[in-house]
C-alpha cells in the first residue's frame, strides 16, 4: 500500500503516456491514410491555382490571379448556381421522402426495422454506374416505360424522359436518398417516445408535435442527412453525363473538363477550391446545429 | 466479342481525349496546317546501320490495347532485342512525362499528330533515318502528305480516320449526305441525333456546314458556329461521345456524330457516311525520342511495326484503319467487306482536314463548348 503510493505520480505519468500510446496506435493509421491520401493531394492540387496553365497540361511558374477573377465570368457562375440550384432541389425533395420513411421505420417492429435497413442499404450493393444505366434502359425512347405504355395505348409516341434536368434531379435522388434514410433513422430512432406522449397529455395536436418536439430533437438528423445527400449531388458529373445526355452540365462536369479536356489545371484547382469552400461552410453550419441540439 | 470490343474500343476512348487534347494543345507560334520545319534534323545524330541490337533494348509508351500483347516476346525473338512496354492513357499523360527531364527513359512514344509535331517544335525528336527503316515503303504514297509531317521527317504514322455519320439505314428515310441532317434533322429523326462533347469535335458539323476550316481561329466564325450549334441544341437527343454505338443499336437514336472506328458498323443495319462538306483527318503516330541511347533499335522496332503482320492486326483487331498499303491489302477480306470504314482509301482520307493545334486560341473552343453545353 505505502509502496504504491509513494510511486503513485509516475505510475499515473505512466498510464497518461500509455493511453496517448493507444490513441496513437488506433488513430495512427486512419491518420496517416487521411494525410498521405487526402490531404497532401489536395494540397498539390491547390497549390496551381496562383500559376498559368502548361501547353500540354501542367502548370507554369507564373504567378497570376486570372484564375480568381475567370470564377465571377457570368458562363461559370451560371454552372456553378446551376447546380447549387440542383443539388438543394434533389436535398430538400430527399428530405420530404426520406422523413417520412425514416419515421415509419423507426415506428417498426424490431425484426422489420432490421428488414427495412437492409432494404434501404441494398441499392448499393451494385455498382452506381449500372444503376444509373438501368434508368437509361428504364426511360429511354425504346425504354421499358415508354414501351409498356405505348403497349397499353396510352400514350402514340414515346414520351422524353431522359436527358433533361428533371432526369438528372431524379438520378440524384435516387442515388443518394438511403444517405438521407440512414441519419434521419438513427435521430429519430433515439427520439424519447415519452416525449411525445407528454406533449400529447399536455394537449398538443399531433402537427404540434411534431413541429414542436420531433422535428427539432431530430434536427441535427436531417442536417446531417441533406449534406450526405448535398455534397455528392453538387459535385457530381457522372448523372448530368449518363441521364443528362449531356445537355447541360454540373460544376463536376466543369472540373473534370478542365483537367481532361481543356488541359487547365490551375482553372479547374480553382474550381475545386470554389467547391470546397462551399462545403466547408456547409460542414461548419452542420457542427453548429449539432452543437446547438 | 467481348475483347475486341474491348480493345477496338478502350484505346479508342483514350486516343479520342488524347487527340482532343492534342488539338488544342501546342503553342500559338505554328498553328497553322503546315508542318513546322523539323527542328532536329541539323543536329541529328550518326547511326549505324550494322549496330549490335542484341547490346540494345527498346522501351516504348502506348496507348492501351493499341499493340499486340505478345509484342515483347515477338520482338525478342524478331530483332533479339528487349521490349519494355509502358501505357499511357491520354496524350496528356505521356507529353507531361516526354517534356519533363532531359532524359525521358522511352525510345519510342506513340502520340497524335499534333503532339509529334509540337514535340518536334520543342527539339525533343529524333529525325527518322528511312534508310533505317526499309518497311516504309510499306505505306501508302499518301501516308507521306500528312499536313502535321510532310514527308515523315520525324513521326511515323501508325492508324489513322475520321469523323461521320453513323446511321441506322432501317429507321432514317433518306440517308444522311450532309453534317446538316445532323444539325437539323428530319422529322423522324427529331430527338433522335447525338453529337460529341469533345470540343474540336463538338464543333466540327457545324464548321463544315457553314464551310469554314476545322483549325479557324476567327472569333466571327466560332460565333456563327456557336449560334448554330445552340439552334441544333433543342433538336438533339443529347451530346455524346462514348455510347453512341450502344444508343445506335438500341434506336434510342437513329444518326449518330461518330468517329470511324466506333461506328458499329459490324450490325447489319448501321451503316457510316462521311459528309459532303467533308470532315477531319486524325493520325497516330509513333515518333523516336532524341534522348534514346538505343537509336538503331528504334528504328528497327517501328520498322518492325511496319511489317503487315504486326501492323495489320491493329486493322484487324481494333478495326482502325492502318496507313500500310501491305498489311490493308492482308488483311480479311470478310472483315473488310463487313465494315464500310475500312474500305475507306487513303486519297479519300485525305480529302479530311487534319486537326491541327491551335495554341492559345485553343481556349476558344473550350469556351465554345462550355457555353453551348451550360446553355
Amino acid at each position: 500500500m505505502a509502496r504504491s503510493t509513494v510511486s503513485g505520480a509516475p505510475v499515473k505519468s505512466q498510464a497518461r503516456r500509455s493511453r496517448a500510446l493507444g490513441r496513437l496506435v488506433f488513430l495512427g493509421p486512419g491518420l496517416t491514410y487521411l494525410i498521405v491520401l487526402l490531404l497532401v493531394p489536395l494540397a498539390l492540387l491547390l497549390s496551381y491555382i496562383p500559376f498559368r496553365r502548361g501547353r500540354f497540361g501542367g502548370i507554369v511558374y507564373e504567378l497570376t490571379g486570372e484564375n480568381f477573377t475567370r470564377l465571377i465570368d457570368p458562363l461559370y457562375l451560371d454552372v456553378v448556381l446551376g447546380s447549387l440550384k440542383i443539388a438543394t432541389i434533389a436535398t430538400v425533395i430527399a428530405l420530404l421522402v426520406g422523413y417520412p420513411t425514416a419515421y415509419l421505420i423507426a415506428q417498426l417492429p424490431r425484426k422489420w426495422k432490421t428488414i427495412a435497413l437492409v432494404a434501404i442499404v441494398l441499392p448499393f450493393w451494385t455498382n452506381f454506374l449500372v444503376r444509373i444505366y438501368a434508368w437509361i434502359i428504364l426511360l429511354s425512347g425504346p425504354g421499358l416505360v415508354n414501351s409498356t405504355l405505348m403497349d397499353l395505348g396510352l400514350i402514340d409516341k414515346p414520351l422524353e424522359l431522359l436527358y433533361n434536368q428533371g432526369t438528372i434531379i431524379t438520378g440524384l435522388i435516387y442515388s443518394y436518398l438511403p444517405l438521407m434514410v440512414l441519419p434521419l433513422y438513427a435521430a429519430i430512432e433515439k427520439l424519447d417516445p415519452q416525449l411525445r406522449e407528454a406533449s400529447a397529455n399536455l394537449g398538443a395536436r399531433p402537427a404540434r408535435t411534431f413541429l414542436s418536439v420531433t422535428l427539432p430533437l431530430t434536427l441535427p438528423g436531417v442536417i446531417t442527412g441533406c449534406l450526405f445527400v448535398f455534397v455528392p449531388s453538387f459535385g457530381n458529373f457522372v448523372v448530368p453525363e449518363l441521364l443528362g445526355g449531356g445537355r447541360s452540365i454540373m460544376v463536376g462536369n466543369l472540373i473534370r473538363d478542365q483537367f481532361l479536356k481543356a488541359r487547365d489545371w490551375p482553372f479547374g484547382a480553382t474550381l475545386s477550391l470554389a467547391l470546397i469552400a462551399v462545403l466547408i461552410v456547409l460542414l461548419l453550419l452542420q457542427a453548429w446545429s449539432a452543437r446547438r441540439a | 466479342m467481348s475483347r475486341i470490343r474491348y480493345t477496338r474500343r478502350f484505346p479508342a476512348a483514350v486516343m479520342v481525349v488524347g487527340l482532343a487534347l492534342a488539338a488544342s494543345a501546342c503553342g500559338g507560334e505554328a498553328a497553322d496546317t503546315t508542318a513546322a520545319v523539323p527542328a532536329a534534323s541539323a543536329s541529328s545524330a550518326q547511326l549505324n546501320p550494322n549496330a549490335d541490337l542484341s547490346k540494345q533494348s527498346v522501351a516504348i509508351s502506348v496507348w492501351p490495347g493499341y499493340t499486340p500483347e505478345d509484342l515483347p516476346a515477338k520482338v525478342k525473338s524478331k530483332l533479339g532485342l528487349d521490349l519494355k512496354v509502358a501505357l499511357h492513357d491520354t496524350n496528356e499523360i505521356i507529353m507531361a512525362k516526354l517534356t519533363a527531364g532531359s532524359d525521358t527513359g522511352f525510345d519510342v512514344a506513340f502520340v497524335s499528330g499534333q503532339y509529334a509535331q509540337a514535340l518536334n517544335e520543342a527539339g525533343l525528336l529524333e529525325p527518322i533515318h528511312p534508310e533505317l527503316i526499309p518497311n516504309l515503303a510499306n505505306l501508302y504514297p499518301e501516308a507521306k502528305e500528312l499536313a502535321y509531317d510532310k514527308g515523315n521527317t520525324f513521326s511515323v504514322p501508325y492508324t489513322w480516320g475520321t469523323t461521320g455519320i453513323c446511321y441506322r439505314t432501317d429507321l432514317v428515310k433518306t440517308p444522311p449526305t450532309s453534317w446538316n441532317d445532323i444539325l437539323d434533322p428530319p422529322a423522324e429523326a427529331l430527338k433522335k441525333v447525338t453529337m460529341m462533347t469533345t470540343e474540336r469535335w463538338l464543333a466540327l458539323p457545324a464548321i463544315k456546314a457553314l464551310g469554314y476550316s476545322v483549325n479557324t481561329k476567327s472569333d466571327d466564325e466560332i460565333a456563327k458556329v456557336k449560334a448554330k450549334l445552340l439552334e441544333a441544341k433543342p433538336k438533339l437527343l443529347g451530346y455524346d461521345d462514348t455510347t453512341f454505338g450502344d444508343k445506335l443499336k438500341s434506336g434510342e437514336a437513329v444518326m449518330v456524330e461518330a468517329w470511324d472506328g466506333w461506328c458499329p458498323t459490324t450490325e447489319k443495319n448501321i451503316k457510316f457516311v462521311v459528309p459532303k462538306e467533308g470532315s477531319d483527318l486524325w493520325v497516330d503516330t509513333m515518333v523516336v525520342l532524341k534522348s534514346s541511347k538505343n537509336k538503331e533499335a528504334a528504328h528497327a522496332f517501328i520498322n518492325y511495326i511496319l511489317d503487315p503482320e504486326i501492323h495489320g492486326w491493329a486493322a484487324e483487331t481494333i478495326l482502325y484503319k492502318v496507313p500500310n498499303k501491305a498489311a490493308m491489302d492482308s488483311i480479311d477480306p470478310a472483315l473488310k467487306a463487313a465494315n464500310a470504314p475500312l474500305q475507306m482509301t487513303p486519297s479519300q482520307l485525305l480529302e479530311g482536314e487534319s486537326i491541327v493545334d491551335l495554341g492559345e486560341d485553343s481556349v476558344k473552343f473550350t469556351r465554345l463548348a462550355t457555353e453551348v453545353s451550360a446553355k
